[in-house]
């Protein structure tokens, strides 16, 4: 809300010696941010006055219109302009420049020769005085009251300050000089002149003999309350003041016509949105009701609106007239004939201005108002200072008020002032309260018990329901800067400290750290394409589609990590990574279940437990994975050789070690799974259930994404480990170990974990480790060569040699039986 | 063979003299065999000894006996000598040029918002907070309703929300952590001391301040006789724990649904005022939605942007680098050690 100086003055008897950024100090102070303090003179410098609009030339043979003007400027000589706007007319007031001033952006007015004459100075535009940002044609003024010569800063009071506040959606009323000075009257605790109160509705004179225009709320929800006051005789053409036009100006309005003029310049002085219909386009009496039967409406802005039937509107007993609360009609709007105008004001409910605007995706400055709660005693005082002014700018006559709809009561608050210093945890005193309420437009009530008040708010402050709500009214009068600072005591719940899934989650995040992988945060917003590159079928392609997007390229959640991963390893390789090792812990998103309806459910007591299984039911699981790409060189080549490529078995490795990390016991199998290479993509299961796949991703998708060959992958679904029990110390038996070695010869199909698992079993409790040290697929008729060596351990002697070869024998012997090895001789 | 002591003498010297000579080891391994080990001369003298009656033979022995002592001892310095001679020549000719390159494989790092994260919850469990969490794909009733953001509101228009197709399922991206504030109050019964961090997403174009997926950090204390005062004094904790002991905090009014009175918090740092949050008593009418006596318990809450804070703590100029996964940017910050 943008407040001029001037206005605020008017109602609030500022403090002569008080800077502007003192007063923005004390916005800030009661809660309004202060998004900037302007002042258009300050940027302005130098001879501005208003001359008179003597003589146009039209120059001719210009690419575009081009006048040479000849001004009256109350000096001894005419003065002679070139100007490249055309809205005059000869008698036409407007500003000049002359030479020697200096307009926003230090441009410096000069005489000289254009177009073939001699410009002697500049008529001006409102953009080119930093006035708004109008500049569809010079400025006009024609206002009797100023006069040929007058310095134009002050004819145009541009020497005025204005503060921009923002107004959070608690304080409508804020959104109005008379709302913003009582806040600044309050805080600065000078007296408030309320400009509501100087509107006597009842001085109004039917003068008229027309009849006015009847009204009747259809619709009690819509509004409750709605005042019409018609006039006639109004002379459409007439202007509105310069006083009046500058300030919707510095508000940020547009002047239009004088009617539409006086319904903004009350909507931003008392805070009440009007409309003003031509009265003879009105066939009937003026109803507000939902939309119904109503199919359509033209709204000012040109647009040609298909109506819901929950909107609520503003029609005669034809037509849809207005969205209420939103926007007028077109074809009921005050025109250059109009000769009756009907001023409407209304409390229509914040909940359908809502529903309205966003229906429409219409934001007005009547709808910006409503929605945050208009004061519903307005509606009268400022319909009649809307007539008011009508009658004495335009010399309309009178001719009457129709209504319909009374005020609710404000209920009162009990209050124990007590109360709101212990919330606050500042002691203020019973005296400092009631001002601090009364201050803010309360009626506060002693008469009952000594603890127990009653507080009746204003009408404009329907935000103030309860104790809280008085506190912050309290609180932000004295400032929140007198509230001390006291840490509360250290409470030790029995929930107090990390639980098992963050441990472990830090514990992960740190392993891959440490393991050489630098962590991302990608967004989980993915394409369509990058989906079917990544060949996602099943569970991993049903995915949630955002209904409003950032980009429409990327609408759907992923249900995996990889595509987020894939495309920041690409963005690395692509500014210059040879070799990329990335990792992310984040959610992923999958639509396996069918979505209800959200239930109606009410907010002003605690759910039933049934209830709040439904709601958490309600809400997909979102299982925390842990993923990583690997890609490039996992060691460099440098001064000790050429260094190592990343291979499937680096990936595989990284999802082994997490979940070694975590204790699991799993079992490795291949497995063929996009976006992983067919033959390269290991399945790690517990219990049977897969818990994490890991090898190099399919070629094509690394050709496709630039990335280096035989990049890797794994992605390990942690929500799907089982905590690991306390962990039992292992044993370290001191005795000397006994090594053999064992070589097997097996079927290709047959997994290097398999033999190891058989001979395991076949070694015993004695077998303190077991490790692969040959691979040999060079043995023809489908078969390899697997060798390992077996190092065996007794607790309390050292193993003969009899009873190892005994243990080889039979690790070899299971082999045999369970994956058809046969044991190679030495 | 006949004895002298000036033969033993002799012998001796030569002995003395060949072992000190020996210029290497080899050449001390063929001194030795000549004249310490059991052929040389001072070995057989000392056989003779068996021959020789017993007055002489232990007078012969004794001088025999120091003569071979002292050239084993001889022995024994020079091959230590040419020991670490030879030691140091091998040594000296292994030297390396030890700032040669030596990381074989990629520096790895944490996300610095995960080091922030991990540090805010640690201070926050110091005072016995819980850290809580919750889903980012969230109900709309948890999200907005019970937080006292009623559907229309413009409270609601104020944070723009991802929705979720279909639309009626009210799922939306959360657009705070506060439905996790919710969750906590719906399971547990007061004291509530929890601190909630986690992503959150507004449909905000990235730029070098927005980004539509963000970090919050959320606090919630429900307790008995809890204060605005309260408020204040954990604010300056963390912000202190934080930005160091030189920061300054300070509240001002403000709006928010859930919170009454609501306040935004600003913190003095490095010479401006800096945007940290929002913060206030927690609203009745949340603590109704959740079954919460609100004669009994009251309790303030507190939310700040992650993103902003590291910005603001380690001069991030530009939000991109946070959020683009550049491992250069990442693996600045280690794994948070300082």
């Amino acid at each position: 809300m943008k407040l001029p100086l001037s206005w605020l003055a008017e109602f609030v008897e500022i403090p002569k010696n008080m800077n502007m950024a003192a007063i923005a100090e004390h916005f800030v102070t009661v809660g309004f941010e202060v998004e900037s303090i302007e002042n258009a003179a300050e940027n302005i410098k130098g001879p501005l006055v208003i001359g008179t609009v003597i003589a146009i030339e039209e120059l001719q043979d210009h690419k575009k219109p081009i006048r040479y003007v000849e001004l009256d400027c109350a000096e001894r000589e005419h003065r002679f302009v070139i100007c490249g706007a055309t809205n005059f007319v000869v008698g036409d007031k407007v500003v000049v420049a002359l030479p020697g001033a200096s307009l926003p952006g230090n441009f410096a007015i000069t005489a000289r020769e254009t177009y073939g004459k001699t410009s002697n100075g500049m008529i001006c535009s409102s953009r080119e005085l930093g006035l708004s940002d109008e500049h569809s044609g010079i400025i006009v003024v024609n206002d009797s009251a100023v006069k040929n010569g007058d310095d134009a800063i002050t004819a145009l009071m541009i020497d005025d300050p204005i503060i921009d506040i923002t107004v959070n959606p608690d304080r409508g009323y804020a959104l109005s000089i008379r709302g913003a000075a009582r806040e600044l009257a309050s805080v600065l605790k000078v007296a408030f002149k309320d400009p509501a109160d100087s509107v006597l509705p009842s001085n109004l004179k039917i003068e008229g003999t027309s009849k006015p225009i009847a009204v009747v709320i259809d619709e009690l929800n819509g509004a409750d309350i709605i005042f019409l006051r018609t006039l006639e005789s109004v002379n459409p053409n007439k202007t509105a003041p310069v006083w009046m036009q500058r300030r919707i100006q510095k508000c940020g309005m547009r002047s239009i016509s004088v009617a539409v003029d006086i319904t903004n310049y009350v909507m931003l002085e008392l805070g009440q949105p009007l409309h003003a219909f031509d009265s003879d386009k009105i066939s009937g009496k003026i109803h507000v009701q939902n939309a119904g039967k109503f199919a359509k409406i033209k709204t000012l802005d040109g647009v040609e609106r298909n109506l819901n039937k929950g909107d609520l509107l503003i029609t005669d007993d034809k037509n849809a007239l207005a969205i209420a609360g939103t926007m007028g009609g077109l074809d009921s709007e005050v025109t250059a004939e109009t000769k009756r105008i009907t001023i409407e004001a209304a409390h229509f409910s914040a909940l359908a201005v809502a529903k309205n605007s966003r229906h429409h995706i219409l934001s007005s400055e009547a709808s910006r108002r409503f929605e945050r709660g208009v004061d519903p005693a307005l509606a009268e005082i400022a319909s009649a200072r809307a007539a008011q002014l009508l009658i004495e700018l335009t010399g309309a006559h009178y001719v009457g008020v129709e209504s319909d709809g009374v005020m609710r009561n404000v209920p009162t608050i009990p209050l124990n002032p007590a109360n709101i210093s212990t919330l606050i945890g500042y002691g203020y005193t019973d005296i400092q309260v009631a001002a601090a309420l009364e201050s803010v437009g309360c009626l506060v009530n002693k008469s009952g018990k000594p603890s127990t008040w009653a507080i009746t708010p204003p009408s404009w402050r329907p935000d103030l329901q309860n104790t809280a709500d008085l506190a912050e009214e309290v609180a932000r009068r004295y400032g929140y800067q007198l509230i001390p600072s006291v840490l509360p005591p250290v409470r030790i719940t029995e929930e107090s400290g990390l639980n098992l899934a963050q441990k472990r989650k830090r514990a992960i995040a740190i392993k891959l750290a440490n393991l050489g992988l630098t962590e991302v945060q990608t967004y989980p917003f993915v394409s369509a394409e990058i989906m079917k590159l990544l060949g996602f079928t099943g569970d991993r392609a049903k995915t949630f589609k955002i209904a409003n997007p950032m980009s429409e390229e990327t609408p759907f959640l992923r249900t995996h990590l990889t595509p987020g991963l894939l495309l920041t390893a690409q963005r690395n390789i692509n500014r210059g990574a040879k070799s990329i090792a990335i990792f992310e812990l984040g959610s992923i998103f999958r639509n396996l279940t069918a979505l209800k309806p959200q239930a109606s459910i009410r907010t002003d007591q605690r759910p039933t437990g049934t209830v709040i299984s439904e709601i958490y039911n309600s809400v997909p699981k979102q299982p925390l994975h842990a993923g990583g790409i690997l890609g490039g060189k996992i060691e460099n080549a440098s001064w000790w050789g050429k260094g190592r490529s990343v291979s499937w078995s680096d990936a595989v490795d990284m999802a082994a070690t997490l979940l070694d990390e975590m204790g699991a016991t799993y079992k490795v199998s291949n497995t063929d799974l996009a976006p992983w290479h067919p033959g390269r993509c290991a399945e790690f299961q517990i219990d049977g259930k897969p818990v994490a796949h890991a090898g190099e991703l399919h070629p094509r998708i690394i050709s496709d994404l630039g990335l280096p060959d035989r990049t890797s992958a794994f992605v390990v679904v942690l929500d799907a480990v089982p905590f690991r029990e306390q962990i039992s110390a292992p044993k370290v038996w001191t005795m000397p170990a006994a090594i053999q070695d064992i070589s097997l010869i097996v079927a290709e199909s047959v997994s290097s974990a398999e033999v190891s698992e058989a001979l395991k079993i076949g070694a015993g409790d004695l077998l303190e480790s077991i490790t692969l040290f040959d691979r040999y697929d060079q043995v023809g008729e489908g078969k390899i060569s697997l060798a390992f060596t077996l190092v065996f351990r007794a607790e309390d002697r050292t193993l003969t040699a009899e009873e190892v070869s005994l243990l080889r024998e039979s690790a070899g012997n299971a082999a045999v039986k369970a994956c058809g090895a046969t044991i190679r001789s030495a | 063979m006949s004895l002298t002591v000036a033969s033993i003498e002799s012998d001796k010297k030569a002995a003395l003299s060949a072992l000190l000579n020996a210029g290497n080891l080899d050449d001390l391994k063929a001194a030795r065999l000549a004249h310490v080990g059991d052929k040389s001369p001072l070995a057989k003298a000392n056989q003779a000894l068996g021959s020789l009656p017993g007055t002489e033979r232990a007078e012969f022995g004794k001088v025999i006996g120091a003569a071979r002592a002292e050239v084993n001892a001889a022995y024994a310095e020079r091959e230590e000598f040419l020991i670490g001679e030879r030691d140091s020549k091998i040594l000296a000719a292994e030297r390396v040029d030890v700032s040669l390159p030596t990381k074989r494989g990629s520096v790895g790092g944490l996300h610095p918002l995960t080091i922030l994260t991990n540090e805010i919850s640690d201070l926050f469990v110091g005072l016995g907070y819980t850290v809580a969490e919750g889903p980012e794909l969230e109900s709309g009733w948890l999200n907005f309703d019970a937080l006292n953001i009623p559907a229309d509101h413009p409270a609601r228009t104020m944070q723009d929300t991802f929705f979720v197709e279909p639309l009626d399922s009210g799922l939306v991206m959360r657009t705070h952590t506060s439905p996790v504030q919710i969750r906590t109050m719906l399971d547990r019964k007061p004291p509530i001391y929890v601190i909630c961090p986690g992503r959150t997403y507004r449909a905000d174009e990235l730029d070098a301040t927005h980004t539509p997926v963000f970090n919050q950090v959320e606090g919630l204390v429900i307790d008995k006789g809890i204060t605005m005062a309260h408020l204040k004094g954990t604010l300056d904790f963390f912000a202190a724990k934080i930005f160091g002991p030189d920061v300054t905090t300070r509240i001002r009014p403000s709006f928010f649904p859930f919170t009454e009175p609501s306040a935004e918090v600003d913190f003095f740092y490095r010479g401006r005022w800096v945007e940290w949050g929002g913060c206030g008593m927690v609203n009745p009418k949340v603590l109704q939605a959740c079954g919460i006596d609100t004669d009994e318990y009251s309790g303030f809450a507190f939310g700040m942007g992650l993103e902003r804070t590291l910005m603001v703590r380690h001069g991030i100029a530009d939000m991109h680098d946070i959020v683009e996964g550049d491992i250069r940017f990442s693996q600045a910050f280690g794994t948070g050690t300082r």
